[in-house]
């Protein structure tokens, strides 16, 4: 590394590597120990300090076609349970992908240390999750994240890769249109860098932060989807926001926190304050011949589950996929049938004692320590949370390359896999699956570089007068209350249930926030301040709850993670055919469009259920 | 149930010799039912201290990043119910939130862990076989699953006393690395010995179970009876068992 001297005399650093991340959860790590595999110099930069990265709170379990608990399993099936929760606005060639690798992924993680739960043979075992025909999550309890990251982090750290720890990158150049490199500041002492790289990789996680009611952690502010679209990449699918239906609510200081699907996978069940198992009215029809009808069947599959048998019964409707059991908590709220404190009653407490604990430890410690309600003996108390967003860069399915050169995404920054709505357990294979697709072609692209592309002077001045500017405002806001505010806003008027003329407002107060956000003052120094920080967060929350507004006003259908009050059925003949494209012009202004996927081969087609289709319409 | 909390918050950094400068400062806000020490540190930020530095990220017991003292328990500030705490405080007193006092101060509540991060690079990873789906039952599984469901919280460490009086963060690799040491050594696929190193390298002879380690554990790992005495009975076996060394002279023994 050296020194260099921007313009206005700040000191910075410069450190030159092969292959930049920007992230440490599951894909970021995933994606170094493939690059230093390949023989990169790699740098990963992340805002936390390692191993506290989003990941970590995954519960349920990483999806993947093992077929250790059900041999009818196989990629085939996977591939269309993904398209079909997805409702095929999926990427399918992603869907292929990572329907085929995924379990390669998990079981090589067990070569590095991971320790999933057991099944009786001794082989990995396996859960049943929303929208998967077949037992197919890896798991270790409920808190399957943290053995993901644990691992990685373990395999990662003896592989070279140099990590820079709470860091925060705040801008990526381009220099003859290809990345460059980027900027970042230590968030510990305020000092300042450049890294010059031959190719990065964004692998930033999501932006459920811009929610009032989230279960993400506060790194989920959406800089990542920020920096690439303001180096240029196209942004896909961004109204696609997924509510999981299993947040905490009460008391309001842990509301949001996310309560696993684990839970309904174990034989939890759903209902209303009339006692009523209201899930049983919510069957879409393209799930009808999948689910029980009866409360009697229902049993007979969980029976069969807590007895390690195949079953034959057809799964309870607590199964379906997230946006349906979401919609329907909320269907249930709107007509008066709420439990106490606004959501729904998950009631796991009909299996002993000890089961519950074993299967489901961190669920028991939650709601012990933090609601004082004892899950073993009395039902949770769960209403939606924002927890996804299936949006992001558009990644070329094969390398993971956006659509400005050099510049690579993976998990969750990225967007293909998922459609309009994510399966559970998906989100942990992807990461696994796609972090190494990225790491691998970024690094190969990397090796065939020579040297580092210059980086012009007055950008790095420019942007390192912005991330000093809040420090110098006086008399403004605290960033927090518009923060706070912020996220009310997109709460009330990009929910989960939306209209349009609601959208409209939004993207009016977004350009209000805008100006209060210039005029923040934190106060305080360079030396970790948390206040200066977070003003530095808003400008990427404001640009990507746009986006959100932007794609959701105009898709007058409601499909997936997107429902429209105005617009309540799907459109299967022209919106279920398309996926949105956010791109920034050169003036500044932020542009939508609409385009399709690459029409899906026959022989993937005959795996996909021909009714769900409606081809020719 | 709305009542005025007042939390007295180290507020500082360190001098140029590292030693802590500061004061305590007295900061009054709103309590809600139901509340975390996190979520009342989080209201003094937003009404009152934006700078106060403070490390947290998930809220909900799972990364282990806000660790501190509060009224001098090491504890994690977001499972720490308010309700607890009040009880605990004796009336017209403040709640004190001082950080983590074994490690070096950055600022505020928050400290510097670096060691810990070099500590566990010298620990040698997994040896297992190279073909792929292993087995072994859950039996096996559970006693090491424990060991897995560490948070890196550092909440042991910070309250051993070979880290917190004697500071031997060179000699002993802490409560923390032990678990870590334990779930590799009991792995039931890992061929490599550690043994060694465990006795020499990160000094588990100093540790005298006094079990503080296990008390503070968030996440309930039974640090001194599952892993650290398990490991120790090894280390005898291996260097100190007059059997051991006489087998091992006659060759019947590696």
């Amino acid at each position: 590394m050296y020194c260099g001297v921007a313009e206005m005399t700040e000191d910075y650093t410069i450190h030159e590597y092969d292959v930049v991340i920007i992230g440490a959860g599951g894909a970021g790590l995933r994606a170094a120990i493939e690059a230093t595999r390949e023989g990169a110099s790699v740098a990963v930069i992340c805002k936390s300090m390692l191993g506290k990265a989003h990941t970590v709170m995954a519960e349920g379990g990483a999806a993947a076609a093992l077929a250790n608990k059900d041999p009818r399993d196989s990629w085939q099936t996977h591939f269309r349970d993904t398209m079909k929760g997805g409702k095929y606005l999926n990427d399918w060639r992603m869907a292929e992908i990572h329907a085929k690798e995924s379990p390669d992924r998990i079981r090589e993680l067990e070569q590095w240390g991971a320790i999933f739960d057991r099944t009786p043979e001794g082989l990995t075992n396996q859960r049943n999750f929303g929208g998967h025909t077949y037992p197919r999550l890896a798991h270790i309890g409920d808190a399957t994240g943290l053995e993901l990251i644990r691992t990685l982090q373990e395999r990662g750290i003896h592989t070279g890769m140099e990590v820079f720890m709470e860091y925060t990158v705040r801008h990526i150049f381009k220099s003859d249109g290809r990345v460059s490199g980027c900027f970042a500041y230590n968030r510990v002492d305020g000092s300042l860098h450049v890294f010059k790289a031959k190719t990065t990789i964004l692998a930033t996680g999501g932006i459920t932060r811009c929610w009032a009611v989230c279960s993400g952690s506060w790194e989920y502010t959406g800089e990542g989807h920020a920096l690439a679209y303001w180096v240029g990449a196209e942004m896909g699918d961004m109204e696609f926001v997924q509510f999981h239906p299993t947040g905490m609510i009460w008391p309001p200081s842990v509301r949001g926190i996310l309560v696993t699907e684990g839970v309904r996978g174990e034989g939890g069940m759903l209902t209303n304050s009339e006692g009523e198992r209201f899930m049983f009215n919510y069957v879409p029809e393209m799930y009808l011949d999948e689910f029980a009808d009866t409360k009697a069947e229902a049993m007979d599959w969980v029976n069969s589950i807590v007895a390690d048998e195949t079953p034959t019964a057809r799964r309870p409707p607590e199964l379906l996929t997230r946006d349906v059991v979401a919609k329907a908590i909320n269907s249930e709220r709107e007509a008066g049938r709420a439990s106490e404190h606004g959501g729904a009653y998950l009631d796991i407490s009909w299996r002993p004692e000890e089961q519950v604990k074993k299967k489901l430890p961190g669920m028991y410690h939650q709601f012990m320590e933090l609601a004082a309600v004892d899950i073993t003996k009395e039902p949770m108390e769960v209403g939606p949370t924002a927890h996804y967003v299936m949006g992001g860069v558009k990644v070329d399915p094969v390398t993971q390359e956006s659509t400005v050169p050099g510049l690579y995404a993976a998990g969750e920054a990225a967007t293909g896999l998922h459609g309009a709505n994510r399966l559970g357990g998906n989100s942990l294979s992807d990461l696994i699956t796609f972090g190494k697709r990225a790491g691998q072609h970024a690094a190969e692209t990397a090796a065939g570089i020579e040297g580092y592309a210059d980086i012009d002077a007055t950008e790095i001045a420019r942007v390192i007068s912005e991330t000093l500017a809040p420090l110098s405002r006086e008399g403004g806001e605290n960033p927090a209350k518009v923060v706070e505010d912020l996220r009310d806003m997109m709460q009330e008027k990009v929910g989960i249930i939306r209209q349009g003329n609601q959208l409209q407002e939004a993207l009016v107060d977004l350009e209000s926030f805008r100006v209060r956000e210039a005029l923040t003052s934190p106060g305080g120094t360079r030396i970790y301040n948390p206040g200066w920080h977070q003003a530095l967060e808003i400008g990427a929350m404001i640009d990507i709850s746009k986006m959100c507004a932007l794609a959701a006003l105009a898709r007058e259908e409601s499909r997936g993670g997107h429902t429209r009050l105005d617009f309540p059925t799907p459109d299967h003949s022209h919106w279920g055919k398309i996926n949105s494209v956010i791109t920034m012009e050169a003036s500044g202004e932020m542009v939508l469009n609409h385009v399709k996927y690459p029409p899906i081969p026959d022989n993937l087609k005959g795996l996909l259920d021909a009714d769900d289709l409606h081809e020719g319409e | 149930m709305t009542e005025d909390v007042t939390f007295r918050v180290f507020r500082g950094e360190p001098d140029e010799e590292g030693v802590p400068t500061g004061e305590m400062v007295d900061y009054t806000v709103e309590m809600d039912e139901g509340m975390v020490v996190l979520d009342v540190i989080h209201r003094i930020q937003a009404e009152h201290a934006p700078d106060m530095a403070c490390r947290w990220n998930c809220k909900a017991g799972k990364c282990g990043s806000c660790s501190a003292e509060v009224n001098g328990k090491p504890r994690l500030m977001c499972m720490t119910r308010m309700e607890d705490i009040m009880e605990e405080t004796p009336e017209e007193t403040p709640v004190v939130v001082k950080p983590m006092q074994a490690f070096p101060l950055t600022k505020d509540l928050v400290t510097d862990l670096q060691w810990a991060y070099d500590l566990n690079k010298k620990i040698p990873r997994l040896k297992g076989p190279e073909e792929m789906d292993w087995k072994f039952d859950q039996v096996e599984a559970d006693r090491i699953q424990e060991f897995r469901s560490c948070i890196e919280c550092m909440l042991c460490v910070n309250t051993c006393h070979v880290m917190r009086e004697h500071q031997m963060f060179e000699e002993f690799a802490g409560p923390r690395f032990f678990v870590r040491l334990a779930n590799l050594e009991m792995h039931p696929k890992d061929e490599d010995n550690r043994l060694e190193m465990i006795k020499d390298d990160f000094g588990l002879g100093y540790c005298n179970i006094t079990r503080c380690c296990t008390e503070v554990c968030p996440a309930g790992i039974n640090i001194t009876d599952n892993a650290i005495i398990p490991l120790k009975e090894r280390v005898v076996t291996e260097y100190y068992d007059p059997i051991t060394i006489v087998a091992k002279k006659l060759g019947l023994r590696n």
